[in-house]
């Protein structure tokens, strides 16, 4: 469960402080889906970088559970992240020097599993969004939508508590959108994790049951 | 992971490992030629000295020879009577052997081989004396028949033509032979120019020979002069029987003097009682060479005494050329071509690290630890030292073989003095036979040979992992920086 609790965030830009979040209190309650919407620069990207324990806010606190992130040292953060938490980015953010396996296996490389355990792992991810035939390709030998389902892969195969994405369909075409939703949307439904998915495109916020607006810095209910 | 990651990343970013691994092996390559040439070149700058002043010398003690004085000569004067020489159909062959002190060498008295032998710290000392032995043959007409038939033979007198000589046209004709004696103690040969020496034929002197009219000659001087074990040779104007043929250990087999005879004999037949031109000192352990100098430079003030590391500066011609090329050139090339190759190492692996800001960010995000960035970022920089450094090592070798195959030759000449003797005159010119001035003591063609060593190998693998750390450290340091956030930035 995510406590946020009075939480503001400021950027220091060219000499002036600029307000991401402003006094933000929230709270998500484990295996919730929500989305987040509002206009760029309202501070959705800067939002879940915080739950993500990506930054630190400038006051307030931001609670996993028992576990301030606010608080924690760069080593338990990773820590966390390695452990508990799920990307899913825009641009896909795959390696690309990498094989759509080896992609999902650098999720696990932290966690200290063997090559073996590992290899069987990711394979096994990488069959259930449907991409068992692909796991030696480059992300270059992969289409947007694919690239999504290894990047999709890479943030299950831990099988972390939350499941952050940051506009995942937002490079995708209506078709592919509406695959990579229904994939995330059954993923989320089977393994009950934590689900916060920031996009601008209101068919996929329609798809959660609780969504919040971004604007300015503050939160608000929708 | 780490290994997969680092080969993909090596294999998949070629132009960056390429750039940086052939940067480095360049440097690499360098350094190991310009080690190896400076190796070569201290091995045949040994050779030289070893040839000369023989093996285990550690010590030369000498005496500068005295500025000559104005109207003093320069050496050897033939002086031939009205009575010399024989007289065959009109011409009248004459011969004369002088030997003498080696030009630019000066004699001083032997006592000073007891004096260096008290010396604390010296292991041996032996005392040698160069002489030069020069011939004079010539032939010459008849000039008392020439008196006796042209007293009024002005041109158009109908006097008879000149006559006699070896062109039986009253000309005259010269030839002078000059080599190089060395006199040593038979008894003591421990230390001094022999020892860098092998019998290749005969045998050596011994301490009965001491005073004996024996001599032992150089192989490449006995080659020259169709001289064998048995045959006699003229010096100073005594036959000495030729006992024993040496070879030098040097690279062209050439020893530090033509002949070499007993220190007593030499020392009676040049007139030079008691006198030496050189003592050759062995100290009992390398460290005390120093303190052995110093004393002996107290005991001996007249004296010049030079250790092996000053006799190395006396070496000159190519050779000396191609050292101070080596230590200055070289040396700097070197270090600035490694300086460039580290840099060029340091700029691309930071350039690639900010290149791959959101990959790294990516990897923090989903747990990569700062540690296990900086691992991966320093692993693909040491890897691309250490291909530059087989690369470099490669290339390094490929380069002291190309050298060896080539082999070129460095003139060298041990200095021993450049003062001019006085001027010098042609065969048969006014004050006679100066026979040009012995800038040099010895003159030698070294074969240049660059040695491979392990130390070499090692500086070159040290080079190829001190760079990659030093490269590595700085992409660590730089990707270490990078906030997990910057995963999201530059979206595609």
């Amino acid at each position: 469960m995510y406590t946020l609790s009075g939480v503001t965030k400021t950027y220091d830009q060219s000499k002036r402080k600029v307000t991401a979040l402003s006094g933000v209190d929230l709270v998500i309650e484990n295996g919730e889906l929500v989305a987040i919407q509002g206009p760029t620069g309202g501070g959705k990207s800067t939002l879940l970088q915080l739950l993500g324990a990506l930054d630190r806010s400038s006051s307030g606190s931001v609670k996993l559970d028992d576990a301030d992130l606010s608080s924690l040292g760069d080593g338990k953060l990773a820590t966390i992240r390695a452990q508990e938490i799920g990307f899913v980015f825009q641009g896909f953010n795959l390696i690309p020097t990498l094989t759509a396996l080896e992609n999902v296996e650098t999720a696990l490389a932290p966690l200290g599993f063997g090559t073996t355990d590992r290899r069987d792992r990711s394979v096994e991810a990488l069959e259930k969004v449907g991409l068992g035939d692909r796991i030696h390709h480059l992300p270059s030998e992969l289409s947007g939508g694919q690239q999504q389902r290894v990047a999709i892969a890479r943030a299950l195969v831990k099988q972390p508590r939350v499941l952050l994405a940051d506009e995942p369909t937002g490079n995708l075409d209506e078709q592919t959108r509406d695959e990579i939703m229904d994939l995330l949307e059954a993923e989320w439904r089977e393994r009950g994790f934590t689900f916060i998915v920031v996009t601008h495109d209101s068919a996929v916020a329609k798809r959660a049951p609780r969504r919040l607006r971004i604007k300015n810095g503050t939160v608000s209910e929708r | 992971m780490f290994g997969i990651y680092l080969r993909r990343e090596l294999l998949n970013r070629r132009r960056q490992t390429i750039i940086i691994a052939i940067g480095m092996a360049l440097a690499i390559a360098l350094v190991i030629i310009v080690n190896s040439v400076s190796g070569g070149v201290k091995n045949a700058q040994a050779a030289v000295l070893e040839s000369v002043y023989g093996v285990g010398t550690d010590i030369t003690i000498t005496q500068e020879p005295e500025a000559p004085t104005e109207g003093q000569g320069p050496g050897q004067q033939f002086d031939f009577g009205s009575g010399d020489g024989t007289t065959t159909d009109g011409t009248t062959a004459v011969s004369q052997s002088r030997l003498e002190a080696a030009r630019g060498s000066s004699t001083f008295d032997a006592s000073a081989i007891d004096t260096a032998a008290g010396t604390d710290g010296v292991a041996a000392a032996v005392g040698v004396l160069s002489l030069t032995n020069t011939t004079f043959d010539g032939e010459l007409p008849d000039f008392s028949q020439m008196q006796q038939g042209g007293t009024d033979g002005a041109p158009g007198s109908g006097a008879q033509p000149p006559s006699g000589g070896p062109d039986g046209a009253g000309g005259s004709s010269f030839d002078i032979d000059s080599f190089t004696v060395l006199g040593y103690d038979p008894a003591a040969a421990a230390v001094g120019p022999l020892t860098a020496a092998t019998l290749s034929d005969g045998r050596v002197l011994e301490a009965s020979d001491a005073g004996a009219d024996v001599a032992i000659i150089d192989s490449t001087y006995a080659t020259e002069s169709d001289l064998a074990v048995g045959d006699t040779i003229d010096i100073g104007g005594t036959s000495f029987e030729i006992v024993g043929i040496v070879t030098s250990t040097s690279a062209d087999g050439t020893s530090a003097s033509n002949v070499y005879i007993p220190l007593v004999t030499a020392q009676t037949l040049a007139g030079l009682d008691d006198q030496i031109s050189s003592v050759y000192v062995q100290a009992d352990s390398a460290d005390s060479i120093d303190a052995v100098k110093a004393d002996l430079e107290t005991a001996l003030p007249d004296a010049t005494v030079n250790t092996q590391e000053d006799l190395a500066s006396s070496v000159s011609g190519s050779l000396s050329s191609a050292t101070g090329l080596i230590t200055s050139l070289g040396t700097w090339l070197s270090i600035i071509v490694l300086i460039a190759a580290f840099l060029v190492a340091i700029l691309f692996t930071i350039s690639g690290v900010t290149r791959r800001t959101r990959e790294f960010g990516t990897l923090k995000a989903i747990g990569w630890s700062n540690k296990r960035i900086v691992g991966q970022v320093a692993g693909e920089s040491l890897v691309q030292g250490a291909i530059g450094g087989v690369v470099g090592i490669a290339l390094g070798l490929v380069g002291i073989l190309i050298v060896n195959l080539i082999a070129p030759t460095l003139g060298s000449g041990t200095a021993t003095t450049t003062e001019a003797a006085g001027p010098g005159g042609m065969p048969g010119g006014p004050g006679a036979a100066g026979f040009g001035q012995q800038a040099i003591a010895s003159t030698t063609d070294i074969t240049l040979q660059l040695p491979v060593t392990f130390a070499v190998i090692g500086i070159a693998v040290g080079i190829a992992i001190l760079g990659g750390l030093i490269a590595g450290a700085f992409g660590g340091w730089r990707a270490s920086r990078l906030r997990p956030a910057a995963a999201f930035r530059s979206v595609n």
